[in-house]
């Protein structure tokens, strides 16, 4: 039996194109970040650019997958792989999402700087953004350890969002002139929390994808 | 290990050539179970074991146990003849009886053990047209040619020769190699709705076949068995990287 050689290729091209979005997606979230935490509008374009470029990938590799599926009827590891693909893109997708997100409410800031060092935000958004590339790398090395480190940050994020929530409630409380920024921070809180939640559920895939073993967050 | 049908050691010989090489495996009732695995790897030779084919052809030999229902059927008390009434086999290329009708195909098993009750005799042959789902295809003309009819209708027709004789085991060497995907569909259908009759056992290159009808899966390769196993597991994740590479196709 000789080897599939145009199937081979075929999956080897896939498995780039996922790669890629993968990347692009760490590098979205990154930007978004630092955009917001300086307020600083010279990445928002570059943010939406990308954000752009992962929708037109999430369409280009599902159509890849089903393809594959339809022509070359993949099983085991392959299999496993082009599930995962259909279902990772879509979180990467939503990532990209979240991260234009983060970078609009930046654009549309009013206030040109934050009415406090901001503290807990930098750190929830480099516990998320640490998360999604924690969950890159066991993907893209089918390696699962990184994804227990992911799960632990997963718990950390979510407690601090709670934090942020009730502590920019405060200050809101206090002065009303800080709604407009607060909500904004808690907007930011609740797309890095989300971003995060994306994160599981890519490492939960690769997980699935290197052992055929189901794995579910608590 | 529990299984209408379990082998224990069994080797298999054609003079020098060692075919099969001490397979374990329990074939359980009222399933399908496919065997797959590249040319030459034994899968034809195995089932052959089975039902005391192999040894009818000249230098070769098995050694080993074979058990159907706990019963050896490699013990020199069992008659080899009734062995093969009840584990009916079908092959890869249909093989009616060419000077025989439509009818006379489907009681040849029958006629051959003794059977002249024309009523018995009748309603085998419409019993076991039905089950092999061929009947209302050729219900008007049951006294043309076995040959008369097409490839698939044939191997149909082979497969109601087999189960005529009333089997409990139907072994089906590449049954839809020569038939085109309707006509294997079909098959496949028939197959599915035999199960819970029978037990049946596949040999068959096509792995999508087998992904698509067999309950088990077992994958073997220059004569041994590699790994047996539910099919849904064995494509998903199977557990030996040779079974990974073979059904994956990367086998070089």
């Amino acid at each position: 039996m000789s080897p599939r050689k145009a199937y081979m290729t075929e999956l080897a091209e896939l498995d780039e194109l996922v790669s890629l979005m993968a990347n692009k997606t760490s590098e979205a979230i990154e930007l978004a970040v630092r955009s917001f935490e300086r307020l600083d509008m010279q990445f928002v374009d570059k943010v939406e650019r990308l954000d752009k470029e992962l929708y037109d990938l999430n369409i280009d590799i599902e159509k890849r997958c089903l393809e594959i599926i339809a022509l070359q009827s993949p099983v085991a590891k392959d299999l496993r792989a082009i599930g995962t693909y259909l279902k990772v893109i879509t979180d990467f997708d939503r990532i990209g999402r979240y991260a234009k997100d983060i970078a609009e409410v930046t654009a549309h800031s009013v206030e040109r700087s934050h009415f406090k060092p901001l503290v807990s935000i930098p750190h929830m958004a480099n516990m998320a953004e640490e998360m999604v590339d924690l969950s890159v790398k066991a993907f893209l090395e089918r390696d699962i350890a990184p994804t227990k480190q992911v799960f632990e940050l997963e718990d950390k994020v979510d407690s601090l969002y709670d934090e942020i929530f009730r502590e920019v409630i405060t200050y809101m409380m206090e002065d009303s002139k800080k709604i407009g920024a607060g909500m904004n921070y808690t907007l930011v809180a609740r797309y890095l929390e989300r971003i995060g939640d994306h994160a599981c559920n890519i490492s939960e895939r690769v997980i699935y994808m290197v052992t055929g073993e189901r794995v579910v967050k608590e | 290990m529990e299984g209408k049908i379990v082998t224990e050691r069994l080797n298999a010989f054609f003079g020098e050539v060692h075919a099969v090489k001490n397979v374990n495996m329990a074939i359980p009732a009222n399933a399908i179970t496919a065997i797959i695995g590249p040319s030459g790897c034994g899968k034809s030779t195995l089932i052959r074991c089975v039902n005391r084919m192999h040894e009818v052809v000249r230098g070769a030999k098995a050694t080993g146990k074979v058990y159907l229902d706990g019963e050896d059927i490699y013990d020199p008390e069992t008659d080899p003849v009734e062995v093969r009434r009840k584990v009916g086999m079908v092959f890869q290329k249909p093989n009616p009886f060419p000077t025989m009708t439509i009818y006379d195909n489907a009681v040849a098993g029958l006629r051959l053990n003794g059977e002249k009750d024309w009523s018995k005799l009748d309603g085998a042959a419409e019993d076991s047209l039905r089950l092999a789902a061929l009947w209302d295809e050729v219900k008007d003309n049951l006294g043309a040619s076995g040959v008369s009819i097409s490839g698939g209708q044939q191997q149909r027709l082979c497969i109601a020769r087999a189960l005529a004789v009333q089997p409990e085991v139907l072994l089906l060497d590449e049954p839809c190699s020569a038939l085109d995907p309707i006509a294997t569909a079909k098959i496949e259908d028939l197959l599915f709705d035999l199960k819970d009759r029978y037990t049946i056992a596949i040999v068959t290159h096509n792995m999508q076949q087998a992904a698509r009808i067999a309950d088990f899966t077992a994958f073997m390769y220059l004569g041994e068995l590699i790994e047996f196993g539910e099919t849904k597991r064995l494509f998903e994740n199977p557990e030996e990287e040779l079974t990974e590479k073979y059904i994956t196709g990367r086998f070089g």
